[in-house]
């Protein structure tokens, strides 16, 4: 993948140049080397697998065949010699039959006469003390079941996980007083995290009675409270500690308490560590994935393309357990509407249970899935009207001062416009859409398009979660005079252990390899929350600066000296000192969670995506020849790990948009191995440009807004957008494999998503755009149904741009 | 979990040795081994009881032309195949095949004689062995045989192969002004198994320009890389032109049978088969 690169700094406040993080190495050493990166580079690092206990077992979990039963029994094979393997089932659980998250209701293991509710659920747990012993004792155990009906699509589900309701003005009379309205469904599939390393935990009993975990995880303090609960332990019997972590992306936010919670049962009753190292088909087949969503829209506008109203409706499959589902679809209701100014705005999210397994937290969190909706009716209502999906982003984007459906006034750090003038200016997007609208393409095997897709992203926690949430970071001056920074935040390689001495070292005036990171274990280090949500840099970061403050005024003032150069002797004299810092609300940020009303978020980033696509006339086959991709992060912490997300995330984007989908039959997924669940390789991978523009928040003394998930919301509805304009088809459904497009180019249906029943979609009502009662549209404008242009005529169009 | 127990591996070095091995049965050749490797985990199938390593039988490498043949050892890797003048020369479609194959570590190890043994019904290069007559050269402590491609995979995964016998080379017919179109429509651009590949192969009849020895094999269409008879008949003794091109597309929608699997469906790789043949037809025609 070539990587380019630019910094734009929005017109608004005076141009601030960070040094670019181009290629040259001159600029680059301006900004630290990743922390962790030597020992990664050089294998040195040592990952859960790599941790070796003398006397470790190797744990096995065995697991649910059916997607919904009742368990009748666990048979052992009485041919087999079961003397040299460790057996747990559920009764064996000390605590509450709970892996603690947001509701209760999924166990750490199904007990015997208890419901399983999907496909690969634990129900028991092997250990043996060599791999051959227990993978044989795993196919000598049998589950008796009695199936019970099960339902695989969200829409036939009646048991409701989540509902959110948002109204602002009212939509029903903007709708009636609308000249065209634009309807559109839309859905999305699963994906799969596929972070490199797959999930991994071991499990050691401690003399207090406790358990040790180590493993591959996003958030310790989840795992530790669900220790506490399941297996009846003190705070300081449950001691977590992260091992070097090859990603996560959400995938082990939730369930890394799980497998935890099974080494640890094996542990307890061994005495001995357990090692629980799932291989890569365990992996897929078992944990959690991106919520499939399916989105509709009917949007009212007028005649000249003023934005009238918005009716959405979202339902989301939370999978058999709730997790994390009732956050992710509050996220993705409230960016439902995408960055648009609207005065009348229903928005209605429904999350549903089915008897697949449970969906989880990834990348975006909700946002992806409905955003990735909006803009496809925003640029399908530009086809409608006629009118530049660039022109028509310009009018409706937000600006400062504008409202959001939940009443949000959006006082400072709006980009929206900043974020898609650059993008599409760095690509080209007018020139090359006029281009080549005038080039005749007929005949020709391959046809290009070029597609624009715009978004918003809540930075931090959704509404009043992190005044919950109430974490806690810490600094310390040790007694030799060391700087130490004690979090709970972890690296997986986005860059915690970075910026946080960047931050702090900056904020006390000394250098950067004068910070320690403390390791992530929860005997050591305060609860700083999840590492999820892009709140690191932001939320933490701003905890650090608000530690690293009073540390320095404490130094400061006793020794009457610059803290750089008083704080050895300060430390020597007095002995160590360590500030904990606790979270603060943002002043003036407030949030109704009754109501659905207020400040959602303290602010927001930005992020605009041009994509040029071929699509091959033949076969459908797409490549992502480019993305340009602006985002607006607040200020930038370090330019080549931020650009690292921008890059990484529009790739898993680009992947979600063409390739990768789960396929299910009976509730199972069919593509569980890398053979089969495809996500793009390096000759897959578009041009990546990224552009990030700056745009501070206020309420951060760094300016950051973080940028971990924003460039997944923005990358795959431009994709889908380029296809439409190589092609002239709209694909509804991502992702949009060959299989789809080829189907909608001969007008034939696309194939159905494996999984959902026939006969629930509502395509033959949805996705047209028909005038309002009464209103003639104008003579060029598409009637009812929407006409598809074909490949070669581009229509006419109406620029009004450079 | 994979299985932790690796089966015993011999390592003859002489064919001889070989053979005596395979005659007592049990053992599975390993060749490059990126089938195998993947089989021994046994969540693919049942894993080999004994391992075979057949590296050391030079016999099995070398690609040369002897008389009118093209004679390529089984051992032979992909990238031996793309870097290799004779190939270039006499089979490009050949190493054109063997660049869409996984990428540069499997081309590194994976050997044309295992994508013959393996049978997958997706193997890429099967088809050009279909397409041009070539004969697979197999052997035993018995004999050594001589199977015509069209004979050797004979169902889903299975071969004309015994247990016991080893493939050996594959001998291609050199046919003068033959010429082989290969195309292969995988899940994305490397590593990539296919939705469907094929390979076209004919003589042009200078003059008139009409097509002489039309050969179509295709792969992932059955259960076994296959030649398209009816749509050969069709092609055979026409010009390349729109109208062929209509008749051999209808023939051959009815001449493969593809399924709904997990890679694709049935509907698009008849859509995309007959598409790209209709596009081969069509480019050749209007050379
Ligand atoms: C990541 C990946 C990507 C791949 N991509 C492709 C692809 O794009 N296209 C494709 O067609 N295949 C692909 N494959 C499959 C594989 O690489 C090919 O089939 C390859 O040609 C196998 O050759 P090998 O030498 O590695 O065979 P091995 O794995 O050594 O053997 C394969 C089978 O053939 C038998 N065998 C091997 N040699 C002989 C012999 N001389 N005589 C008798 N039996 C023998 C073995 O016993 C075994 O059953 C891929 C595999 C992987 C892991």
């Amino acid at each position: 993948m070539k990587r380019a690169s630019t910094r734009i700094a929005p017109p608004s406040r005076p141009a601030e140049r960070v040094a670019p993080a181009a290629p040259a190495l001159a600029a680059r050493t301006a900004f630290p080397l990743r922390r962790e990166g030597p020992a990664k580079l050089t294998g040195e690092a040592r990952y859960a697998d790599d941790l070796v206990f003398a006397g470790a077992w190797y744990g096995a979990t065995i697991r649910s065949d059916d997607p919904h039963a009742t368990l009748i029994a666990i048979d052992r094979d009485p041919d087999f010699d079961w003397s040299r393997v460790l057996i747990v089932t559920a009764d064996e659980i000390p605590g509450e039959n709970v892996v603690s998250l947001i509701s209760d209701d999924q166990p750490v293991l199904v007990p015997v006469g208890g419901e399983i509710r999907h496909h690969a659920e634990p129900v028991a747990l092997l250990a043996a003390a060599d791999r051959s012993t227990l993978h044989a004792a795993k196919r000598r155990i049998q589950l008796r079941t009695e199936r019970l009906p099960a339902v695989f699509d969200p829409l036939a589900s009646t048991q409701q996980i989540a509902h959110f309701a948002i109204r602002r003005g009212d939509a029903e009379k903007g709708l009636a007083d609308a000249e065209l309205i634009v309807e559109g469904e839309y859905r999305v599939g699963h994906q799969e995290q596929l972070y490199i390393e797959n999930q991994a935990m071991i499990a050691l009993p401690r003399d207090d009675g406790g358990i040790t975990v180590h493993g591959s995880l996003q958030c310790p303090y989840y795992i530790h409270k669900a220790m506490k609960r399941a297996l009846n332990l003190t705070d300081a019997q449950a001691v977590v500690i992260q091992s070097e972590t090859g990603g996560g992306f959400g995938g082990k936010e939730e369930y890394p308490s799980m497998i935890a919670l099974h080494a640890a049962l094996l542990a307890r009753k061994l005495g001995k560590p357990v090692r629980m190292i799932y291989d890569r088909h365990e992996d897929i087949s078992a944990t959690t994935k991106r919520h499939p969503a399916i989105v509709r829209h009917r949007t009212g506008v007028t005649r000249d393309g003023e934005l009238v109203a918005q009716e959405i409706e979202v339902v989301m499959d939370g999978g058999a357990y709730a997790t994390l589902t009732p956050v992710v679809l509050s996220r993705g209701t409230i960016h439902a509407g995408g960055p648009y100014r609207c005065e009348n705005v229903t928005i209605t999210g429904r999350a549903m249970a089915t008897n697949t397994p449970p969906n989880g937290a990834f990348r975006g969190f909700g946002a992806p899935q409905t955003e990735f909706a909006a803009e496809m009716q925003v640029n399908r209502i530009a086809e409608a009207l006629d009118v530049s999906p660039l022109e028509l982003r310009r009018r409706w984007a937000y600006r400062e001062g504008d409202v959001t459906p939940t009443g949000q006034v959006l006082r400072e750090s709006v980009a929206a416009l900043e974020v898609l003038e650059a993008a599409a200016e760095t690509a080209g997007f007018s020139r090359k859409r006029t281009d080549r609208r005038r080039a005749s393409t007929s005949g020709g095997t391959r046809a290009s398009g070029i597609g624009l897709a715009l978004a918003w992203h809540g930075a931090g926690f959704t509404g009043a979660g992190e005044t919950h949430l109430a974490s806690v970071a810490s600094i310390e001056l040790t007694d030799v005079g060391a700087i130490r920074v004690l979090t709970a935040s972890t690296e997986m390689g986005q860059g915690t252990k970075t910026i946080f001495p960047q931050l702090v070292a900056a904020e006390l005036g000394i250098g950067i390899d004068e910070v320690e990171m403390a390791p992530q274990d929860t005997s050591l280090v305060p609860d700083s929350g999840p590492t999820v949500a892009s709140r690191t840099a932001m939320v933490v970061g701003r905890i650090l600066i608000g530690a690293a403050r009073k540390l320095r005024a404490r130094v400061e003032e006793s020794s009457g000296q610059p803290f750089p150069r008083s704080y050895r002797d300060f430390a020597k004299r007095n002995g160590g000192i360590r500030i904990d810092e606790r979270f603060e609300p943002y002043p003036g940020i407030t949030f109704d969670e009754e109501r659905y009303v207020g400040d959602a978020y303290p602010c927001y980033g930005w992020a605009a995506a041009v994509a040029e696509v071929e699509v091959d006339l033949d076969t459908g086959e797409v490549a992502v020849e480019s993305v340009v991709s602006a985002d607006d992060v607040g200020r930038v912490i370090h330019p080549v790990l931020a650009e690292g997300q921008v890059e990484g995330g529009t790739l898993q984007a680009v992947g979600y948009a063409t390739m990768e989908e789960i396929k299910l039959a009976d509730g199972r997924y069919l593509n569980d191995r890398l053979a089969t669940y495809l996500i793009p390789t390096a000759l897959d991978a578009p041009r990546i440009t990224s552009i990030l523009v700056e745009k501070p928040f206020s309420g951060s003394p760094h300016g950051a807004k973080g940028v971990g998930e924003l460039p997944m919301d923005v990358a795959a509805p431009a994709v889908v957008a380029a296809i439409h304009d190589a092609v002239g088809v709209w694909i509804h459904e991502l992702p949009a494999t060959p299989e789809r497009i080829l189907a909608a180019l001969s007008g034939a249906s696309a194939p159905d998503t494996p999984g959902s029943e026939p006969g629930t979609r509502s395509g033959a009502r949805a996705n047209r755009a028909a005038p309002a009662r009464g209103v003639d549209p104008r003579p060029e404008a598409p009637s009812d149904p929407l006409p598809l242009r074909a490949p070669q005529d581009k229509g006419g169009d109406w620029e009004r741009d450079r | 979990m994979p299985n932790a127990v690796e089966p015993p591996v011999a390592s003859p070095s002489s064919l001889q040795d070989a053979y005596a091995l395979l005659a007592k049965g049990g053992y599975r050749p390993i060749a490059g081994g990126t089938d195998l490797m993947v089989q021994l985990t046994g969540e693919i199938g049942e894993p080999p009881e004994r391992v075979l390593d057949i590296s050391r039988l030079d016999r099995l490498r070398g690609i040369e032309r002897n008389a009118g043949w093209l004679v390529i050892g089984a051992l032979t890797t992909y990238t031996e195949l793309r870097r290799s003048p004779l190939i270039a020369e006499l089979l490009p479609a050949l190493a054109e095949a063997a660049a869409t194959i996984g990428a540069a570590q499997i081309q590194q190890r994976g050997t044309l004689g295992g994508n013959i043994a393996n049978a997958s019904p997706a193997g890429d290069t099967l088809p050009i062995l279909l397409a041009t007559d070539a004969r697979i050269v197999v052997g035993s402590g018995r004999q050594e045989r001589t199977i015509p491609a069209t004979e050797f995979w004979i169902g889903y995964r299975t071969t004309a192969r015994a247990d016991d016998e080893l493939v050996l080379r594959v001998e291609v017919p050199l046919v003068s002004d033959r010429r082989v179109r290969f195309r292969k429509i995988g899940t994305r651009r490397a590593q990539a198994i296919s939705k469907v590949v094929m390979a076209l192969s004919w003589s042009a009849d200078g003059r008139a320009g009409a097509w002489r020895n039309v050969r179509l094999a295709l792969g992932s269409v059955a259960e076994r890389p296959i030649r398209a008879w009816e749509t050969e008949a069709i092609l055979e003794g026409a010009r390349p032109d729109e109208e062929t091109a209509e008749r051999a597309v209808a023939a051959l929608a009815a001449e493969i049978h593809p399924i709904d699997d997990v890679r694709s469906t049935a509907e698009y790789r008849r859509a995309v088969a007959t598409r790209v043949l209709h596009r081969l037809i069509r480019e050749e025609g209007s050379r």
